[in-house]
């Protein structure tokens, strides 16, 4: 986005542009174009924003999923369970999500930011890093799930109980132990830490490809001006190459928040350990557990997933196409 | 794991190289670094692979890193055997296919007419399949299910008789979540073809389907491989849908099947290590060889669906 969005289209005069919005369209044509739009729209819109929608609906009732006759409007009833009969798991998934933002942050995109920073710095073998580096992003879930839980962190002979366990075995994935207290009955468990472990492996060279894009761009005279300056390395990559990296950012920012708030894919193959549990996983258990499902808490549970993602993903929409429109319009 | 950002790099590499900088403890420390956090990254697949060669009862007594006494393809026999990898790999090949050019299809479609006309809706549109591919699959999964539960198909197209433990029903849900990202991507890329391609075949009598289809989808065919390979990776690693939409586990594409249900085919962890090695090699396989348009795809959409 960041390369494309930079160069700005050409600029139409106002009246011809309306001139021809006249005649874009003509008899025939106007068919061909209704249905090359209307299809995947249709598509897109039926089986993700409707189901969006049911979702905020159906978290207002008490439906088990199978006669709609047995569907009543409850109110807020599935939000006032979350929060009390429920509040152990509610409390600790939102705790969850919140540490792993925090982490994503401060792990994997600095580390990301980093390596990328020091990959650009005309390495030998940079692409050979960078294919290293990539490759656990395209790795299948299977293999991530496999690797973590029985190379790493199996009890009795993973490479963390034999570097770690000094001789005894140790229960990486099984210990619900808080290291960081934070609320009676609530904090960061020793499971979850090695759970982030993992998703750091996993998310670093996926920032690292999007920074070293954004190095591309940014105009190496400046930087070697303020290196003849006497500015050290550090100064000149927060003062100069940082700034200039915003659009970048700003789509790192937005993609980090998200993924912290959608986590799911390693948690779930590693079979959800006690406390480690995250909102989205919150979300489908009611659905596959057994014994059909609590549609209503279920959907509740994914009404407030949506809630906070939302204002992330208007704010990078608005934020994307008023610089497009800008960029047409001028 | 040849030309990573190929097109973006070519220029600031090459000049670089012919200054190679001088040897500095900075820059051994730089190489260090890389080096080490390099050979980390490696750990875990180099113990996946290692482990997949060795008798279980060897890695059982000795543990996953340790000198090996005997190595053998008993386990990728017995994987094979035992996971139904051929049948798990068509199983697979029939979701993936479809949905791959459908989503590009579709999402070509409507980032062409949203890129190349002005008309009412054209930002709209794109912020609603932007916003789309942004949100959490969680979000939608209750009515989804009972929406695919309640849609009852012939049973040639559906074992079950519904779009729920469909084949079509998987495909459907991802042409319709991956044309977000797809249409995303592919209208900041037509956007900067030249305004005057569409006036001169405008002139020329060419109607919207022909300036599509033969003047701005050959120019646009890098950004379509690009986003083929990530797309391809994309819903060939996805279990989500198929892990909640297809309940049969032997109908399910080759990740979900072999996901997190180790116990249910596999006796030992050499085999599932096998195994997992037969679920990634497709991947791995696009990855290293399509590496530079992989790349290319990332960076002109700069974000994931």
């Amino acid at each position: 986005m960041a390369t494309a969005a930079q160069v700005q289209t050409a600029p139409i005069p106002a009246q011809a542009a309306a001139a021809r919005r006249l005649r874009q369209f003509e008899g025939r044509d106007r068919w061909i174009v209704l249905a090359m739009v209307g299809i995947p729209t249709i598509l897109h819109i039926g089986l993700v924003w409707i189901p969006t929608v049911a979702s905020i609906l159906l978290s207002f009732t008490d439906w088990n999923g199978i006669r709609f006759t047995e569907m009543n409007w409850v109110g807020l009833e599935n939000y006032r369970q979350i929060v009390t009969a429920f509040r152990r798991d509610f409390y600790q998934a939102l705790i969850n999500n919140t540490v792993l933002l925090i982490f994503l942050f401060l792990g994997p995109t600095a580390l990301g930011i980093a390596l990328a920073y020091m990959l650009d710095r005309d390495i030998r073998g940079t692409r050979f890093f960078q294919g290293i580096f990539f490759t656990p992003v395209v790795l299948s879930l299977a293999v991530v799930g496999f690797m973590w839980q029985s190379v790493i962190y199996s009890t009795e002979n993973g490479l963390a109980t034999q570097l770690f366990g000094g001789g005894n075995p140790v229960d990486w994935l099984g210990n619900q132990s808080f290291v960081i207290p934070i609320a009676q009955g609530f904090g960061v468990s020793a499971n979850f830490l090695a759970i982030l472990v993992a998703i750091a492996w996993r998310h670093t060279g996926y920032i690292m490809v999007l920074y070293l894009a954004g190095l591309k761009s940014v105009d190496s005279s400046l930087r070697e001006a303020a290196m003849l300056d006497g500015s050290n390395e550090w100064q000149v990559f927060r003062h100069v190459v940082f700034p200039s990296l915003k659009p970048i950012n700003v789509v790192v920012a937005v993609i980090t928040v998200i993924e912290a708030l959608r986590a799911f894919d390693i948690i779930y193959v590693l079979n959800v350990p006690r406390k480690t549990e995250v909102l989205s996983i919150l979300t489908t258990n009611n659905l596959l557990g057994e014994g059909g499902g609590n549609v209503g808490r279920g959907s509740a549970y994914a009404t407030i997933l949506f809630v906070l993602c939302f204002g992330f993903v208007i704010w990078y929409v608005t934020n994307h196409y008023r610089r497009t429109q800008e960029g047409a319009d001028e | 794991m040849s030309a990573a950002t190929a097109t973006a790099a070519a220029a600031p590499t090459t000049a670089g190289s012919r200054r190679r900088a001088r040897i500095t403890p900075g820059r051994i420390l730089l190489y260090a670094f890389i080096a080490v956090t390099a050979l980390i990254w490696l750990v875990p697949i180099a113990g996946a692979i290692f482990a997949s060669f060795r008798p279980f009862a060897e890695t059982v007594r000795d543990g996953f890193f340790s000198w090996p006494q005997s190595l053998t393809l008993d386990n990728y026999r017995g994987a094979w055997e035992q996971g139904d990898i051929a049948r798990k790999y068509w199983n697979t090949a029939v979701i993936l296919v479809p949905a791959l050019i459908f989503t590009l299809f579709f999402s070509s479609m409507v980032a062409f007419v949203c890129s190349r006309f002005s008309w009412k809706f054209n930002i709209l549109l794109l912020s609603i399949f932007t916003a789309g591919n942004l949100l959490p699959q969680q979000i939608i999964i209750q009515p989804l299910f009972q929406f695919y539960n309640r849609v009852e198909l012939p049973e040639w197209l559906s074992n079950s008789g519904r779009l729920n433990g469909s084949a079509l029903g998987i495909i459907l849900i991802h042409v319709a979540f991956q044309s977000g990202f797809c249409t995303f991507v592919l209208s900041n890329y037509m956007k900067l073809l030249p305004k005057s391609l569409n006036e001169a075949a405008r002139m020329d009598g060419a109607g919207a389907w022909r300036q599509y289809w033969e003047i701005i989808m050959p120019l646009t065919l890098p950004a379509i491989a690009a986003l083929a390979t990530l797309e391809f990776t994309w819903i060939y690693n996805d279990f989500f849908w198929a892990v909640v939409l297809e309940q049969q586990g032997a109908d399910r594409p080759i990740t979900s099947s072999l996901a997190n249900l180790g116990g249910e085919f596999f006796t030992d962890d050499n085999l599932i290590a096998a195994a997992s090695m037969y679920v990634a090699l497709p991947t791995l396989i696009v990855y290293f060889a399509l590496q530079r348009y992989f790349i290319a795809g990332l960076t002109i959409g700069a974000e994931k669906g």
